[in-house]
């Protein structure tokens, strides 16, 4: 089976492509490129396509079937009424199968199965990687905080930790919050240094 | 109690009246909290809105009929209870082509337009390398406008030129690429490739078909009916939005929201231009002023005639090869669901029209027409071949497009 991967993002489809490994006889060809897209897919003669819902070229490719069709070559979107279970599972994960006619049902599914399995993957990976971006933010900013107040009020770290604290506990809201504002507040009322 | 709709949307200046309901807190007052969800491509905003993710969406007029009548994927019935805008595109042509047909400073004259490119297509087709053009997607209105102005002026579209489909963000890179020569798409895609210096802008839409209908909000059907209320609501809100929005004290601050990331994005002077309707054509040159090139709300705009839906109807059949069909003209007319629009705004005093579907074309000058309230005069709503049509008489019609 033929199976083509469009996507921008190469960790993405490199995530996706391990995965659909799995899949006995499977030959797997990634386009990252916008452009160009119809004349590779032309070569490679895919029996599947997948592409992440984000993709700004499925109006291209939609297009692009349904000129096919209309030229009786035998290519369909994956949107068969009764696979409407299917089609919801895979939006949910972000990703859009196109599949060739004639290929069975019974390995359509275990296939989109798959990729809605490394997609599903990858959206985890994303969201623990902004988690931890977020997190190595904060902290630089309740540091530079807490400098501002040792220098300011002659205070030592932990006094000025504890300052910040009682400030988010008596507002209600996070520490990163207030050390945000106390950044804030130095960086337009300060001396600049 | 407060009732959360989420609006699917592409980044387009026409998206403005749900976003503007939203920001100047119309929505609110009608007890509604809107969110958004922003896509790039067309397939997208359909699909989430078909599967729930959204509860209405930001659509090209022409899709959410082929949504309806089963083109391209299991038909599921949605319905257009308002319409956003009245045309708000333009068409654009590289630099290269552009100084070599358009012949002045100005929006072109699209009969003399049409003769130059009609003999520049011939000669590109007999050296076989055919004029490629761009639209946004298959069943959009921009796709009917170029190919209506093209074939009254002897282009075969799908013979004599190419047509392809380019997302509205990436027009300007296709016009860089040497992708394509020219492309109908609607703002500020057309001012972008102004500023880059690889486009000129040539015609409006709205040049085309004085009174073309756009961009219209669609909900899938048993949604509406479930969540009638708060639908009714969502139109009441973003007629106020229109009123803020053709207001030129609300210009400036309108394209700054429209400008923030989580819209449309870019520069507040770019998305201004198709705002207060004064557009650059070339990069460098003056500002055009083009009345009406955006048409949000005067003269009942956001009313759904159910003559628009058949007129995008007879141009499906048309350049989808496809029979007509009584059956289909009767699915693709209910998707216009004026009597929504009706029940929403009956006591707001806004104008409504007595009748939900008219001769298209048929306006060649100001005339007061038939109301249930308040009073609507229509300016012309003209073709530029200076044809009609009657949505009594799809089939006679058909017969006589070339």
């Amino acid at each position: 089976m033929r199976i083509a991967i469009i996507d921008e993002s190469t960790t993405r489809a490199s995530i996706i492509e391990e995965g659909l490994a799995q899949l006995p006889d499977s030959e797997i060809s990634i386009l990252t490129e916008r452009q160009g897209l119809i004349a590779r897919l032309e070569a490679i003669a895919p029996d599947v396509v997948l592409i992440d819902l984000g993709n700004p070229s499925r109006d291209v490719l939609e297009e692009y079937f349904a000129i096919s069709r209309a030229l009786a070559r035998p290519i369909a979107m994956f949107v068969d009424a009764a696979d409407d279970e299917a089609i919801e599972a895979s939006i949910d994960a972000g990703v859009s199968a196109y599949v060739v006619d004639g290929l069975s049902a019974h390995r359509i599914r275990p296939l989109l199965d798959l990729a809605i399995k490394r997609f599903n993957a990858f959206a985890r990976l994303q969201t623990d990687l902004a988690a931890a971006e977020g997190k190595l933010a904060e902290r630089e900013t309740i540091d530079r905080a807490k400098r501002i107040l040792m220098d300011g009020k002659g205070l030592s770290e932990p006094e000025a930790y504890a300052e910040l604290r009682r400030k988010a506990m008596s507002s209600s809201r996070r520490i990163a919050e207030i050390a945000e504002a106390v950044v804030t507040a130095h960086d337009l009322l300060g001396d600049g240094a | 109690m407060t009732e959360h709709l989420t609006i699917g949307f592409l980044p387009l200046a026409d998206a403005c009246l749900p976003i503007l309901a939203h920001e100047h807190g119309f929505a609110e007052e009608e007890g509604l909290s809107l969110g958004f969800q922003r896509d790039v491509s067309w397939a997208t905003v359909l699909d989430r809105l078909l599967y729930g993710h959204t509860d209405a969406a930001h659509l090209i007029a022409p899709l959410a009929i082929a949504a309806t009548l089963g083109r391209g994927r299991p038909a599921q019935p949605l319905a257009v209870p308002f319409v956003l805008g009245l045309n708000g595109n333009a068409i654009t042509m590289s630099t290269a082509l552009a100084s070599r047909i358009a012949r002045s400073e100005r929006f072109e004259d699209p009969r003399e337009l049409g003769a130059a490119l009609a003999s520049e297509a011939a000669a590109r087709k007999r050296a076989g390398n055919r004029l490629r053009f761009g639209v946004v997607h298959r069943y959009s209105s921009h796709n009917y406008m170029l190919r209506y102005w093209l074939a009254r002026c002897g282009i075969r579209p799908d013979e004599d030129v190419e047509i392809m489909t380019v997302s509205p963000p990436f027009v300007a890179d296709a016009y860089a690429s040497g992708e394509i020569d020219g492309a109908c798409v609607g703002e500020p895609w057309n001012t972008l490739s102004v500023e880059r210096g690889v486009a000129r802008i040539v015609l409006a839409t709205a040049q085309i078909w004085r009174r073309g209908v756009e961009k219209v909000l669609a909900v899938r059907r048993p949604v509406l009916e479930a969540r009638r209320p708060a639908f009714e609501a969502l139109i009441r809100a973003m007629r106020k939005a229109g009123r803020h929005f053709v207001d030129p004290e609300n210009w400036d601050g309108n394209a700054t929201i429209l400008a923030r990331p989580e819209y449309v994005g870019g520069d507040p002077a770019l998305i201004r231009r198709a705002i207060s309707d004064r557009l650059v054509l070339r990069q460098g040159g003056e500002p055009v002023h083009f009345p009406d090139f955006m048409f949000q709300h005067s003269e009942a705009a956001n009313f759904p005639w159910v003559s628009q839906a058949l007129w995008l109807y007879s141009q499906m059949t048309r350049w989808d090869r496809t029979p007509f069909s009584p059956g289909e003209a009767a699915a693709a007319a209910s998707v216009f669901r004026p009597d929504v629009y009706r029940s929403a705004m009956h006591d707001t005093g806004d104008p409504l029209p007595g009748a939900s579907s008219k001769v298209e074309g048929s306006v060649a000058q100001l005339t007061t027409v038939g109301t249930q309230q308040g009073v609507i005069t229509l300016s012309p709503n003209t073709f530029f071949d200076g044809d009609s049509f009657d949505p009594e008489k799809i089939e006679e019609y058909l017969v006589r497009l070339p």
